[in-house]
């Protein structure tokens, strides 16, 4: 019961106090009051909300919550036009993408020319898939269409809700509600990677409010997302996760991929923590989504 | 039962081991373990453990968290002619009976048998093979004759659903499955050893326990699901949003947590074998009793097909800190699924293919 208490309490005074702040005539407008202050919130950019100290749990900033990003950047990492998905033909506006804008510093993904290439081979494949040959398995389509663990930073601007599981032990666990998907963050640990992962290998860190994520050994089969952005099996990711208000945590990773890329690149979105009074994750479980795409060819009766 | 589950579950394994090198590496890393036999405080029988370990998270809440591993040899129901426990020389010669029984790494039957086993030794979880540390001769402990209760007459859409189960079974154990969707949903890594109640298999018999303010949160191994429990007494997801792994509410009564799960979708293998999703439930209790052991206790409560509800227990063991749980994939690499498939299909055009024995065999 004081958990809870404590729980519901601490975000509440923190967000008066915030909104007082932001609220105030004095320090809003360095003027006489304004009869109706404008929702400066909404025309602040994340970076510049007030310093913000998060609640703390074990010492350290407590991120437990559901949290989800609104980006687009699973369509697209870079700007994207809206854009037919695939059948329209068949189910029309259900197969919308929405527009979108660049979620990279600098806009632009710095791919190796040759490395470009295959991006845009991928776009092309990216609702293919042929599973009939294992060594050929992952050649062909994006791994989202084949509901394959996402990998990381995607797994993060998906469009579903994910659960930061924060205790006193080494372990941090992020579970995502798309593909029921998890990883473990492992805090202040010091071996590497054993093997490669769909989610890879994460080791932590506090830096302050933040909480630093070194992710390492993941499968080079991931892909970025629909557009068909990629990365080899030397990717290299460090996220940042930083809390801006009891609602918002910044959230920046830096994308490292001598293979396919000329230098590192980095993207940056804020996380908005889900307010619903019964949010919790569901089951999304897509396999039986794919099943006919998969291995419908090779079923009784098929030609 | 426990014998016909576990066959599915090795099949589904045989599927696993050609899936990936991260599953090698990962399997590998739990049969190395082997020299962690559990120095546990023995594990009572009872949901009210009079030693019950003290250790509180820093919000109150009794910790529950790390990793631990359920694999016992002891099976589920009685053996015909023994009591409750085994004591004396029986505690060994059962536990070699058992390991016998378990053993896949043997010659005996005949080459077609032995490779029929399909994988040895070095898949399992060798702590599959010691008996509970209290010596007992069943998991359930009851009904007290160790066995689960009589069955009773299933209606007339349940016995047609069976039938269409064991036909599809039929097919996959003589090697020719028409389609993935017949499939048992271990084998279409849909569900593994994620669903409760949770039971021993021969190997991955991992559980992570994290906890946070308000939650407590089970990760079983197989397939990288997280069970997330709220504490906070909220009530269930509305009746008609079904799951695989069902929804979970939680209590701590003394240090016993308690959650009761509800909501199970009625594709068949997603609740105890046989049972009806319609009137099933489940209420399962964990209680750590020593530093580094859990009692898990489930009760399993379904008059339409039992006459009665029936009890387990199963003692968790922590595990060695430096060992890890690692992520186990299974849909992403599936090679087995469309090997089965086109094995079938092969079948069909040439008869003499077909398996002269069922693939089932243990």
């Amino acid at each position: 019961m004081r958990t809870r208490s404590w729980q519901v309490i601490t975000p509440l005074g923190f967000a008066v106090v915030i909104a007082a702040v932001w609220f105030s005539p004095a320090v809003g407008q360095q003027g006489a009051p304004q009869p109706a202050p404008a929702p400066r919130t909404a025309a602040l950019p994340p970076s510049t909300f007030p310093a913000y100290r998060a609640p703390r749990l074990n010492g350290h900033p407590d991120l437990n919550g559901v949290w989800q990003s609104f980006v687009t950047a699973n369509i697209d990492l870079e700007d994207h036009e809206a854009q037919a998905g695939p059948y329209t033909e068949l189910i029309g506006a259900y197969s919308g993408w929405p527009p979108g804008q660049s979620i990279v510093e600098g806009g632009v993904l710095p791919y190796k020319p040759e490395a470009l290439a295959k991006k845009k081979q991928n776009a092309a494949n990216r609702i293919k898939a042929d599973v009939s040959n294992d060594k050929n398995w992952h050649n062909l389509g994006d791994p989202e269409m084949k509901c394959y663990m996402p990998g990381v930073p995607r797994a993060t601007y998906m469009p579903y809700p994910f659960q930061i599981v924060q205790g006193t032990s080494p372990y941090i666990l992020i579970a995502y509600e798309y593909a029921t998907t998890t990883r473990t963050i492992r805090m202040d640990w010091k071996q590497e990677a054993p093997t490669d992962t769909w989610m890879g290998w994460s080791i932590g860190h506090w830096e302050g409010e933040t909480l630093v994520v070194d992710v390492t050994g993941q499968r080079e089969e991931t892909w970025f997302d629909r557009a068909g952005n990629y990365h080899s099996d030397q990717l290299h990711v460090v996220e940042r996760y930083t809390p801006l208000s009891p609602y918002h945590m910044m959230y920046e990773a830096t994308i490292d991929d001598p293979k396919v890329y000329t230098r590192p690149w980095k993207i940056s979105f804020p996380l908005y923590r889900r307010m619903e009074k019964n949010v919790q994750l569901l089951e999304y479980k897509c396999v039986p989504f794919t099943e006919e795409l998969l291995y419908g060819k090779f079923k009784k009766g098929a030609s | 039962m426990t014998w016909r589950w576990l066959s599915s579950i090795v099949l589904a394994a045989v599927a696993a081991i050609v899936m990936s090198s991260a599953l090698v590496a990962q399997t590998a890393k739990t049969a190395a373990s082997k020299a962690a036999a559990p120095k546990a405080a023995v594990a009572k029988a009872t949901s009210t453990a009079e030693k019950a370990y003290a250790k509180k998270t820093p919000w109150g809440d009794p910790d529950l968290q790390g990793v631990w591993n359920d694999a016992t040899s002891t099976p589920l129901q009685r053996p015909a002619g023994k009591g409750e426990t085994v004591s004396g020389d029986e505690v060994n010669l059962f536990e070699e009976q058992l390991a016998n029984d378990l053993s896949r790494d043997r010659r005996d039957g005949g080459p077609e048998v032995d490779v029929n086993r399909a994988y040895n030794e070095h898949w399992m979880d060798a702590r599959r093979l010691k008996i509970t540390n209290d010596h007992r001769t069943s998991l359930v402990v009851d009904p007290p004759d160790g066995r689960l209760p009589p069955t009773v007459p299933i209606s007339a859409e349940r016995q047609k659903i069976r039938a269409e189960r064991q036909a599809a079974a039929a097919r996959f154990n003589a090697g020719m499955p028409n389609v993935a969707t017949e499939l048992s949903l271990p084998i279409r890594c849909i569900i593994r050893t994620d669903s409760p109640p949770y039971l021993p298999t021969i190997y991955n018999n991992d559980f992570q326990i994290y906890q946070s303010p308000g939650f407590v949160v089970i990760a079983p191994e197989m397939i990288h699901s997280a069970r997330i429990i709220p504490l906070d007494g909220r009530p269930h997801i509305g009746p008609t949003l079904k799951q695989w792994l069902g929804d979970t509410r939680g209590h701590f009564e003394g240090n016993t947590l308690v959650i009761d799960t509800t909501n199970f979708r009625s594709d068949d293998g997603t609740v105890y074998q046989g049972a009806n999703p319609e009137t099933y439930k489940i209420t399962e209790r964990f209680t750590r009793v020593a530093d580094d052991t859990i009692n898990y206790e489930f009760t399993i409560n379904d008059p339409t097909t039992w006459t009665k509800p029936w009890t387990a227990v199963i003692p968790w063991t922590k595990i060695d800190p430096k060992e890890q749980m690692y992520e186990y994939m299974c849909h992403e690499d599936n090679f087995d699924i469309v090997h089965l498939l086109t094995g079938a299909r092969a079948r069909e055009k040439n008869p003499a293919l077909n398996l002269t024995k069922p693939q089932t065999q243990r």
